[in-house]
């Protein structure tokens, strides 16, 4: 199986955390995510969106794969297709956003890494939240899959994980050393 | 008092009556081709029609004359690719930028109807006309026989918003009848329960009949009716039952007109769509 990593934030947190050492700040959140290969006509990559959001539905954003390469931005038409997403806060957020929009990935599981200490997690309230990621294919599907969680996660809890039915693959929430 | 053209849309039956309530079999509608969009400056079509069939073009076109489509700064912007064809009307709004467009037409004005000394029935405006209110003097006989004076409005109206909603223009006019949303038109979702004020000239208008039918009907055998009358604050509210593009027509009918009006009467209508969760 293909494994492509977003390192971005993590090789930086890497080099910094190895630095200053304590454990805490280096915690880093890991969520994989499964594109499924699916037997179509028309493929196309799906968009996908990951946040978390509280028992107030506010939602903190994690990470956007979207179009990026499409002439004049004409790939941001077709994020309202992440309608869940769009309204838990993707149409206040004016796209692209360091560390949180990347171009779209194909069929494949792939690991997103979040350095909670450098990213809006490290502002979140102790309390139940859920997981959430969405996925919207062009010509295709969509779905969301979620998953509960108690933050901040208890490390004896980890890994969490889910499984979509139809866009999504199997979701895992793990936390990396 | 405000005043647009409405040529078009007064059918008969409206007219005759002198009771909007007679106008349902014919809905007058503009349709969206989407309520919520996302990107840079994004295009949406509409369709304007007068049907029996909610959101199937069957009967005559909607002119679009009348239409204006408001920005969310408040400002008007134009139409563009109207295109008015034998059944339906199509035109396009560009959403240059972000927030809430209120797209629709409103008329207001005098109506009058009597029978003449041979019995026939007379009404002012005439069918299809556009009168003006200083010529209700000279134009209607005060003594005829079973005068009946209105004070009738006619709203139509459907919102889309680009990016995040916004709410300039969603603020009443103080003119016929008026939706005020208290939950946004374009953040409705199916199972959600969406809340609504009704004003009658910008008071409440207590006690509006309010219809609300899903789109499709004519793959269906009922129309599916949501029935709800607004309170004494004019608020009504309506749970989604599915996801899809609704219509929803509220009636006003009292006996507050000014003279020379006796009744005042006042149809709203919308487009909604209703989102899946």
């Amino acid at each position: 199986m293909e494994i492509t990593l977003f390192k971005k934030l993590a090789a930086a947190a890497f080099i910094a955390g190895g630095c200053i050492a304590g454990a805490a700040q280096a915690q880093t959140l890991q969520v994989s995510i499964e594109i499924p290969r699916l037997n179509v006509a028309e493929y196309h990559k799906p968009y996908v969106a990951v946040w978390l959001e509280d028992e107030a539905r506010k939602a903190t954003q994690i990470a956007v794969w979207y179009d990026l390469e499409m002439r004049n931005n004409e790939g941001k038409k077709w994020l309202k297709d992440l309608r869940q997403w769009w309204r838990r806060g993707g149409r206040s957020l004016d796209v692209p956003v360091d560390g949180i929009t990347s171009a779209t990935y194909g069929p494949g599981e792939h690991a997103l890494d979040v350095v909670i200490a450098e990213s809006d997690l490290a502002k979140l309230a102790p309390g139940k939240y859920r997981l959430r990621v969405e996925a919207a294919r062009e010509v295709g599907g969509r779905e969301l899959v979620e998953i509960p969680l108690t933050w901040p996660l208890e490390k004896s809890s980890l890994p969490l994980s889910a499984k979509g039915e139809e866009e999504l693959g199997s979701i895992r929430i793990a936390m990396l050393p | 008092m405000k005043k647009m053209t409405l040529a078009n849309l007064l059918l008969a039956g409206v007219i005759t009556a002198g009771i909007a309530m007679q106008a349902q079999a014919h809905r007058a509608w503009i349709l969206p081709s989407s309520t919520v969009l996302s990107g840079d400056d994004p295009y949406v079509t509409f369709d304007a029609a007068v049907s029996n069939t909610i959101f199937f073009p069957d009967h005559v076109a909607l002119g679009a004359d009348a239409v204006t489509a408001i920005a969310p700064n408040g400002e008007k912007v134009a139409l563009e690719n109207a295109a008015r064809g034998k059944y339906r009307t199509t035109f396009d709004v560009q959403l240059k930028e972000k927030g809430t467009y209120k797209i629709g037409l409103a008329s207001s004005g005098l109506r009058a109807f009597w029978k003449d000394d041979e019995g026939n029935r007379k009404m002012w405006p005439g069918r299809g006309q556009q009168a003006n209110d200083a010529d209700f003097a000279t134009a209607v006989p005060k003594n005829a026989k079973e005068l009946r004076v209105s004070q009738s409005s006619r709203r139509i109206e459907t919102f889309v918003t680009a990016g995040e909603p916004s709410d300039t223009v969603l603020k009443p006019e103080g003119v016929g009848l008026e939706l005020v949303p208290v939950t946004h038109p374009n953040d409705l979702y199916a199972g959600e329960a969406a809340k609504f004020k009704l004003l009658i000239d910008g008071e409440p208008a207590k006690g509006a009949d309010v219809v609300l039918i899903p789109g499709g009907s004519r793959y269906r055998d009922n129309q599916d009716e949501i029935k709800v009358k607004a309170d004494t604050a004019g608020l009504f509210s309506v749970t989604w039952p599915s996801a899809g593009q609704y219509f929803m027509e509220a009636e006003y009918e009292d006996n507050k007109a000014k003279a020379p009006a006796t009744v005042r009467s006042a149809s709203y209508a919308a487009t909604f769509e209703v989102l899946p969760m």
